[in-house]
C-alpha cells in the first residue's frame, strides 16, 4: 500500500475552504498562568480510511464489551451457562470451554502479561496505536462526540451554539446531548455488572429493585466515570490523568511509526499558492487550510511535531489526504512515518541541516518527488526489537496454551496433622491423621477412588466413608466442588520402624483414567525428620 | 521563585529550581485539578465532623453520624448468629446420635467444637488434644469412661471428679500404702509392667499376680482390661496416662493421685458442650 498515492493526483486546482483554528494547547506560551482553564475543544467530523478505520474498531470493541454477557454456553445441568462470567461468590470464572479455579489464576497473571507485550510489541512497531484506537477512553470520547455531533451538529455550529445565549434550541440541544450520553454511560456501567451474574436474571432484578445494593452502587459510579471522562473531561484524560502517554514514549525509537507532518515537503507553507506560485516562490504542499488543527479531538497542531498530548488517532491524516486530494498534491503530507524517514528527508529537504527547506531540494521540474525520497515501507516494522517482543509474546501465548490443554481436571491435596503428629492406639499400632482435598474441577458428579501406594501393611479410614479399614476407597465427589476428608491411616505394631515412611496418596477416576496423587509422611515415634 | 527563567525549547517559565543542569518546567496546572485538591480538603473537613476523628484528652470527638468500630463489630457478630440460621438451636434439641448421623450438623459441631476446644480445653489436653502425662490424650482409642459420643457428652458436661456437679464421675484408687508392705508394693508393680513389658525383677511377678487378684480386680478386671464404670484404666494396653515405670506405678499403687475435669454444662452451655463431644468423638478414636 501506498499512502502517497491519492485519486485525485495531477486533477484540478481546487479552492480549499480556510479552517479558522487554532491549537488548542500549541507547546509552551510563555508567562502561562498557575492555573489553567479547559479550554474547549470542537473537533470536526473528518472523513477518510483511518476514520473508517476507527469507526470500525469502536464497533467491534463496544460490540465486544456490551454483548459479551448475553452469550449463551452449554455447560450441563451443574454451571451456568454464561459463557463470560467471573462468578466471585463461587469463585470460578468462566471462558467459553475454559473455567479456572482461583489457584488457577495464573492464567489471568499470563493474559497481563502478553497484554503488557503486546503493547509493547504495538508501540515500538506503530506508535501510540492502543491510544488512538482502542483505548477505552479514546473510544467512549469518539461515541460522545459523535452523539454531539448529531445533535448540534459539526465544528461551526457547535462553537455557534457555544457562544450563543440561553435560548429554548440552546436548551433543548444540550439537554438531549447529555441525556444521550448519560444513557450511554448507563448502559456502560450496566454492561459491566453482567460479567459478576447471571446476565438475563441479573437484568431483570436489576429493573424491578431487587438487585444487590452493591450492583446499583457499581452501575451509579462507572455511570459517573464514563459521563464525566468521556463526555466532559476528555483530552483532560489523557494529557493529565493517563500515565500511559509517559511510558510509551520510551517505547518510540527512530523507526516506530507516528503521525508525522512531513514539513520537509509541506514548508514553507502558504494561504495563497496560486499567488505565490506566479510570483516565481518556491513554496512547499501545506496550504495552511488548518483542516488538521479542527478535526483533532486533542485539540493540537500536529505540525508543531510529535508531542505528548497526540494520540495518533490519524484524523488529521484523514483530513489532510482530503485536502491534498482536492488540491491535485500528493496524499501524505500528513502521515504515518518513521522519525528516521522523516529525517532523512529533511536532510534532503534542507541540505544536511545547512539551510531552510528548499522544496526544490525534493522536487524534480515536474513537481514529483525525487527518487531520493524514502517513502513509507512496512519492512520497518519487522526489526529486532519487534521481532523479540513478538518472541515473548508469542512464548507466553504458546506456554498459556499448553498449561491450559495439559491441566488436571482432578486434583487431590493432602495436609498431615501436625499436632499431634501420631497418635499411640492401645493395640500399640501408630495411627496419622490427614486431611485430604478431592478437587472435581468438571462441573460433573464424580466418582473418585482413594487408594494409597506404599506402606504396604498400613490400613486406612475414612471419616463419613467407611469404618472398615482397608486400602482403597470410593468416594463422591459433587460437581465442580472440593471435598475434604478426614484420612486416619494405622500401622500395625509388628511394621513399625522407627523412620518416617513415605507414601503416595492416589486418587482416580477410573471412568476418565484421570489420576492424581500427592506425597504424603507416616510419622511413627521416635522417627527423625 | 528563584529566578524568572525561560527555557528555549518549550518556551515554558522554569521554577528556578535546577538539578545537574535540569530545570523544572512550570506548565499550569489545568484547573479542574485545583477545584478537585480543594473539594478533597473539604471532603476531609466533612469527614473529621461526620465520622470520630479529633483527638481530645481522654476521648475523641465521635462524629455526627454515631459511627463506631465496636458497633460494628457487634452487629458482624450479630449477623454471623443469624446466618448459622439456628443451627445451634437444632444442635441444642437434637440427640447426639442424631447429630452424628446428620451431614451437615456433625460437620457444624465439629468446626465448633474444635473452636471451643482451643478456646476452653487445651490447657489441660493441648491444641491437638493429645494430652500429656496425667492428662489423656483424646486422639487414641483407649477412654477412662467410655469412648462413644454420649458418655464424651457425660464426661464433658459433668466433669470428672468435680466438686459441685452432682452428676459428675467419681471414683478413687484407694491408697494401697496402708494395706500392702513396701515389697509387695513392688511385686504388684513388677506384675504390672509384665502384662506389656519386662520387669526388672521377673522373680516377683508370680507373687505379685497373687497380690493383684486379691486386691485390683474388683476395679481392674481379671486381665487387668480396666473397668469404664469405674474409671479404672486397663493396664494391659500400650497406653499410659502417666508414665510406664515401676517405681512411678509404685508411688501410684502407695499413694494414687487423681485427676479432676471441672463440669463444663453450666459454664458453656448445653449446645456447646454437644459441639465438644462431636469433635472429640471425630479426632480418631471415637467409638
Amino acid at each position: 500500500m501506498n499512502l502517497y498515492t491519492s485519486p485525485a493526483l495531477g486533477s484540478n486546482d481546487q479552492t480549499v475552504e480556510r479552517i479558522d483554528a487554532q491549537p488548542v494547547h500549541p507547546p509552551g506560551a510563555s508567562r502561562q498562568p498557575l492555573y489553567e482553564k479547559r479550554k474547549k475543544i470542537f473537533p470536526k467530523k473528518a472523513e477518510g480510511r483511518f476514520r473508517r478505520f476507527k469507526w470500525i474498531v469502536m464497533l467491534i470493541t463496544l460490540g465486544i464489551y456490551y454483548l459479551t454477557p448475553w452469550i449463551r454456553w452449554d455447560r450441563g445441568p451443574f454451571a451456568p451457562d454464561q459463557a463470560v462470567l467471573i462468578d466471585l461468590a463461587n469463585r470460578r470464572f468462566y471462558f467459553f470451554f475454559i473455567e479456572i479455579w482461583p489457584q488457577e489464576f495464573f492464567f489471568v497473571a499470563g493474559l497481563l502479561v502478553m497484554a503488557g507485550f503486546g503493547l509493547f510489541l504495538l508501540t515500538s512497531a506503530v506508535g501510540r496505536a492502543w491510544c488512538g484506537y482502542a483505548c477505552p477512553q479514546t473510544v467512549w470520547v469518539d461515541l460522545f462526540l459523535a452523539v454531539e455531533g448529531f445533535i448540534e451538529g459539526d465544528r461551526n455550529a457547535r462553537m455557534k451554539l457555544d457562544a450563543a445565549p440561553w435560548s429554548f434550541n440552546k436548551l433543548s440541544k444540550r439537554l438531549t446531548k447529555h441525556t444521550t450520553w448519560i444513557a450511554i454511560a448507563v448502559a456502560t456501567g450496566g454492561a459491566w455488572i453482567f460479567y459478576f451474574a447471571d446476565a438475563p436474571s441479573l437484568a431483570f432484578d436489576f429493573v424491578t429493585g431487587q438487585a444487590a445494593a452493591i450492583a446499583y452502587w457499581t452501575v451509579a459510579v462507572l455511570t459517573a466515570t464514563t459521563y464525566v471522562l468521556g463526555g466532559l473531561m476528555r483530552e483532560q484524560v489523557c494529557i493529565y490523568m493517563c500515565p500511559w502517554p509517559r511510558i510509551q514514549g520510551a517505547m518510540l525509537d527512530e523507526s516506530s511509526l507516528v503521525v508525522t507532518y512531513n514539513d520537509w515537503r509541506g514548508e514553507p507553507r502558504s494561504r495563497h499558492a496560486k499567488k505565490a506560485a506566479a510570483a516565481g516562490q518556491a513554496i512547499g504542499d501545506c496550504v495552511d487550510c488548518n483542516a488538521c488543527v479542527a478535526v483533532c479531538p486533542m485539540g493540537i497542531d500536529i505540525r508543531d511535531g510529535q508531542q505528548l498530548a497526540c494520540i495518533t488517532c490519524a484524523l488529521c491524516i484523514d483530513a489532510c489526504d482530503g485536502v491534498m486530494d482536492k488540491i491535485g498534491k500528493p496524499r501524505g503530507l500528513i502521515a504515518y512515518a518513521t522519525l528516521e524517514e522523516y529525517e532523512s528527508n529533511m536532510a534532503l529537504a534542507t541540505n544536511g541541516g545547512t539551510t531552510v527547506i528548499e522544496p526544490s531540494r525534493i522536487r524534480n521540474v515536474d513537481g514529483t518527488f525525487i527518487d531520493q525520497v524514502r517513502h513509507f515501507n512496512w519492512r520497518v516494522i519487522f526489526r529486532p526489537r519487534t521481532l523479540l517482543y513478538f518472541g515473548v509474546w508469542s512464548a507466553v501465548g504458546l506456554g498459556l496454551i499448553f498449561a491450559l490443554l495439559s491441566r488436571d481436571r482432578l486434583e487431590v491435596n493432602v495436609l498431615h496433622d501436625r499436632n499431634p503428629q501420631f497418635v499411640l492406639e492401645s493395640d500399640g499400632s501408630i495411627r496419622n491423621g490427614y486431611t485430604i482435598r478431592l478437587l472435581n474441577m468438571i462441573p460433573e458428579p464424580r466418582t473418585i477412588m482413594v487408594s494409597m501406594e506404599g506402606l504396604p501393611e498400613a490400613t486406612m479410614k475414612i471419616t463419613g466413608v467407611t469404618d472398615v479399614p482397608g486400602r482403597l476407597f470410593a468416594v463422591n465427589v459433587e460437581p465442580d466442588k472440593t471435598l475434604a476428608l478426614r484420612v486416619f491411616v494405622t500401622l500395625p505394631k509388628e511394621a513399625i520402624s522407627a523412620q518416617t515412611s513415605d507414601f503416595r496418596f492416589i486418587a482416580e477416576d477410573r471412568s476418565s483414567h484421570e489420576q492424581d496423587s500427592y506425597a504424603a509422611v507416616f510419622n511413627t515415634p521416635g522417627a527423625k525428620k | 521563585m528563584a529566578d524568572k527563567h525561560i527555557d528555549e525549547i518549550s518556551g515554558v517559565e522554569t521554577t528556578g529550581h535546577e538539578w545537574d543542569g535540569i530545570r523544572e518546567l512550570n506548565n499550569p496546572m489545568p484547573r479542574w485539578w485545583v477545584w478537585t485538591f480543594y473539594a478533597t480538603i473539604l471532603w476531609a473537613l466533612g469527614y473529621t465532623i461526620l465520622y470520630p476523628a479529633w483527638p481530645l484528652v481522654s476521648d475523641a470527638t465521635r462524629g455526627a453520624l454515631g459511627y463506631s468500630s465496636r458497633a460494628d463489630l457487634a452487629a458482624d457478630v450479630e449477623g454471623a448468629r443469624t446466618a448459622t440460621g439456628g443451627i445451634v438451636e437444632k444442635i441444642a434439641n437434637t440427640s447426639l446420635d442424631e447429630i452424628l448421623a446428620d451431614q451437615q450438623l456433625s460437620q457444624f459441631a465439629t468446626a465448633g467444637g474444635a473452636a471451643a476446644f482451643r478456646v476452653n480445653c487445651t490447657p489441660c489436653h493441648g491444641t491437638g488434644a493429645a494430652g500429656g502425662q496425667g492428662y489423656p490424650n483424646l486422639n487414641d482409642d483407649e477412654w477412662l469412661w467410655g469412648g462413644d459420643v454420649n458418655a464424651i457428652y457425660q464426661s464433658i458436661a459433668h466433669g470428672i471428679r468435680d466438686s459441685v456437679d452432682p452428676d459428675t464421675r467419681v471414683s478413687e484408687m484407694p491408697a494401697f500404702a496402708d494395706m500392702l508392705k513396701p515389697e509387695e508394693v513392688r511385686e504388684v508393680s513388677s506384675y504390672v509392667v509384665s502384662l506389656t513389658g519386662t520387669p526388672r525383677d521377673p522373680s516377683l511377678v508370680e507373687a505379685g499376680k497373687q497380690l493383684f487378684a486379691d486386691n485390683c480386680i474388683s476395679c481392674h478386671g481379671e486381665k487387668a482390661e480396666g473397668n469404664r464404670d469405674m474409671g479404672a484404666p486397663n493396664l494391659g494396653d500400650a497406653i499410659w496416662l502417666k508414665v510406664r515405670d515401676e517405681a512411678e506405678i509404685a508411688k501410684q499403687i502407695q499413694s494414687p493421685r487423681h485427676g479432676v475435669m471441672p463440669a463444663w454444662a453450666t459454664r458453656l452451655g448445653d449446645a456447646t458442650v454437644k459441639q465438644l463431644a462431636v469433635y472429640v468423638h471425630s479426632l480418631g478414636g471415637g467409638e
